[in-house]
């Protein structure tokens, strides 16, 4: 069946060819409505408030993409996606830009007719573990019993990993996360493996989530990014700028807040980054000052993390990989200029 | 000719008296119980074994919904009391269930449409209710406008118009299902008649629809009609996101109900069809007044299972991005400020609950419409 799509799709793409496509930025600005797929309900990532408004980290750069290319954070359509679906509707046409909890692999980038963007978020794979055990490290859990997600990369990487460190494991595995982290309450096993944005949220549906920490070790590379058309170069930089944009603006301490003051600024990079010089909007057929709308409407990448899934969220999830690459991560702007 | 004349003198024309119940057997409950719950060893022990393991469920699920369940407070006192569900947070949640992201100064328009449709539907299956034909009349032509203008809404009323991905929750189960059953039932017989008609080509493609709709799975269809079409179909042509799903289900429920009816059809004996015809009743006459009102009466406990069978499927939605009422529960049960150990167990008890009361509603209102209309045959 999923063989059969893949032809279908192929087939398709070579008839309608890419012009249909090529002008993705155009298509979206005469809409007048940016259409993002979103995962259907990650904590922290994408999920409907009480009032049904979207919230979450993916959720935001959405926003921010509709503030740079309408120039309001607001005029998003949500569509929610399946982890099954979210290519397809991707690659026909349903949805404009895909920000889901999707990592980028070479072989997603290179056979599906999509790009990513760029890593909004590095995850990882790691392990939760009770603080009674007295473990401070992946190292320890030799001879430990390991609750999974069974039919996921999650058993291959533990695999992996503990073979190249010669530890002893036994893995417990369980259809879905629910019963995951169920098992690991009644005791079942020592540990909880899981990517680490889901092990925050796993660990506050426990009757005592204090008992538990998340160890600072992840064994596996998840890079999620946002993914575009293939083809199509102009919207992918748009896609790819916005973010960096964001991660810009955090490095030089343009807030939501100051964003108006900062326009003044004696320094060349925020008035470059700001559109007071340059021609960071002309050469991507955007408005001369979008990134201020993404910043003012939306924020930089820190305030949105720390928002959705950091310090001011019940997620409290450290910031990590995801710090800037000079505050110990590894999130990184090319220059503008 | 006197009476006597008709009879054979050994009849005996007065009525017999009742003779008492044998001495050893009183009626009334304790010889009820007797007879249907101990009559031997084996029965005994089965009944015991089951009374238990009713007693014992039934307590599991009122202590867990009821006796130990959270009515009052937030998170904290959901997760400090993980034997009981969570209803502070079905509250909490409770107008998301009901309207999903639909804004919230027009969900007026939702509880409007949704109590002219109660009371169209209830006027319309009252039997004794006063000029049901009008009711029928107002519930198919009239009310469909309706809650299009009053749901979608339409700028020249001022009523903004509401995108329909932000339509969720019951809103969406009941319209789906609302949708399915109306349409299935008159195009099923429509289908139906035709499967059985003698001109080769309306039996060609009759015969076609219903194999071939019904051969596939109804989640393929869903999937290729809300990611596929858009490869196919030129932009404009593209029918809303929500209509998409609508129609399917209206034709897929309408393939299988074709079946049911035919199951009907073919009960009713051949002599019935060749009388009507000896009689000179037009083919349409006969099947308005003499085939279809038996045909239909037979099968009602497979059409109302159809519905059933609907209204449940309505949930498979939910993946082509739609945020029905059992997903609105789902993404709900995610919400961190929520997280918590009942909260899950709790969303799905609802969820368990709302599709049960439906379902079992139609399933009794079938079955009284079944006492009625079957008393004609047992005088």
């Amino acid at each position: 069946m999923r063989s059969m799509l893949k032809g279908l799709i192929a087939v398709a793409m070579a008839c309608t060819a890419s012009a249909a496509w090529s002008a993705t930025l155009d298509n979206v600005k005469k809409n007048g409505v940016l259409t993002c797929g979103t995962n259907s309900a990650t904590a922290g990532f994408s999920l409907p408030d009480n009032e049904g408004k979207w919230t979450g980290f993916v959720v935001d750069y959405c926003r921010a993409v509709a503030a740079a290319v309408l120039g309001d954070a607001q005029k998003v359509k949500f569509i929610p996606l399946t982890p099954k679906d979210r290519f397809t509707a991707l690659q026909s046409g349903e949805i404009d830009i895909l920000a889901h909890n999707a990592t980028w692999t070479s072989s997603r980038d290179m056979s599906l007719g999509i790009l990513f963007a760029g890593t909004y978020f590095y995850d990882g794979q790691g392990f939760m573990v009770r603080k009674a055990d007295k473990i401070t490290s992946a190292k320890g859990l030799d001879g430990a019993s390991i609750c999974v997600t069974q039919g996921t990369t999650t058993e291959l990487n533990l695999a992996d990993y503990f073979r190249s460190q010669s530890i002893k494991y036994t893995t417990v595995g369980f259809a879905d996360e629910e019963a995951v982290v169920k098992a690991y309450e009644e005791g079942r096993c020592d540990v909880l493996s899981a990517d680490t944005s889901t092990l925050n949220a796993s660990r506050l549906r426990m009757a005592k989530p204090d008992d538990s920490i998340v160890l600072p070790e992840l064994i596996s590379k998840e890079p999620l990014g946002p993914a575009v058309r293939q083809g199509d170069d102009q919207w992918f930089n748009v896609a790819k700028w916005t973010l960096y944009v964001m991660v810009a603006a955090e490095e030089f301490g343009v807030t939501s807040k100051n964003v108006d003051a900062m326009k003044s600024s004696d320094n060349p990079n925020i008035r470059r980054l700001l559109g007071v010089e340059g021609s960071i909007g002309k050469d991507i057929g955007l408005g001369d000052t979008w990134p201020v709308e993404v910043i003012k409407q939306v924020g930089n990448y820190g305030e949105v993390f720390d928002r959705n899934v950091g310090k001011d969220s019940p997620l409290k999830m450290e910031r990590g990989l995801n710090a800037l690459w000079n505050k110990g991560g590894i999130q990184y702007a090319p220059p503008i200029r | 000719m006197t009476d006597q004349s008709l009879h054979p003198p050994i009849v005996n024309l007065a009525l017999m008296p009742a003779m008492a119940p044998p001495a050893d057997v009183r009626p009334g409950p304790v010889t009820w119980i007797k007879r249907n719950l101990f009559s031997t060893p084996f029965s005994a022990a089965l009944t015991i074994c089951f009374v238990l393991l009713a007693v014992w469920l039934l307590h599991q699920f009122l202590s867990f919904a009821i006796l130990k369940a959270v009515w009052s407070g937030g998170r904290e006192a959901c997760s400090a009391n993980p034997e009981g569900a969570c209803w502070p947070f079905i509250a909490e949640k409770f107008d998301y269930l009901r309207y999903g992201a639909y804004p919230i100064s027009e969900r007026w328009r939702v509880d409007l449409t949704q109590a002219i449709g109660t009371i169209l539907i209830v006027w319309l299956l009252w039997t004794k209710a006063p000029r049901r034909k009008l009711a029928a009349m107002l519930f198919f032509v009239f009310y469909p406008i309706a809650a299009f203008v009053l749901l979608r809404g339409v700028a020249l009323l001022h009523l903004p118009v509401i995108d329909t991905t932000l339509w969720g929750g019951l809103l969406i189960t009941l319209l789906m299902s609302i949708v399915g059953i109306v349409f299935s039932l008159p195009l099923g017989v429509i289908l139906a008649l035709g499967r059985r008609s003698d001109l080769p080509m309306v039996k060609a493609v009759c015969v076609t629809f219903i194999e071939v709709v019904r051969g596939v799975p109804f989640i393929t269809v869903l999937f290729m009609a809300n990611f596929m079409m858009p490869l196919f179909v030129p932009d404009y042509l593209t029918p809303d996101r929500l209509l998409r799903p609508l129609i399917a289900i209206a034709l897929f429920s309408s393939a299988y109900m074709a079946e049911v009816v035919r199951a009907g059809l073919q009960a009713i004996p051949k002599g019935q069809y060749e009388a009507a015809k000896a009689l000179g009743i037009s083919y349409f006459d006969m099947m308005r007044l003499i085939v279809l009102p038996q045909a239909l009466t037979i099968v009602i406990p497979s059409i109302v299972s159809t519905f059933i069978g609907l209204f449940k499927d309505t949930t498979l939605v939910a993946i082509v991005g739609i945020a029905d009422f059992l997903k609105a529960i789902e993404t709900a049960r995610v919400d961190p400020s929520w997280a918590g150990p009942t909260i899950s167990s709790t969303g799905y008890l609802f969820a368990g609950l709302v599709y049960w009361g439906f379902c079992f509603g139609m399933s009794r209102y079938s079955q009284s419409m079944e006492r009625q209309l079957v008393r004609g045959h047992k005088s």
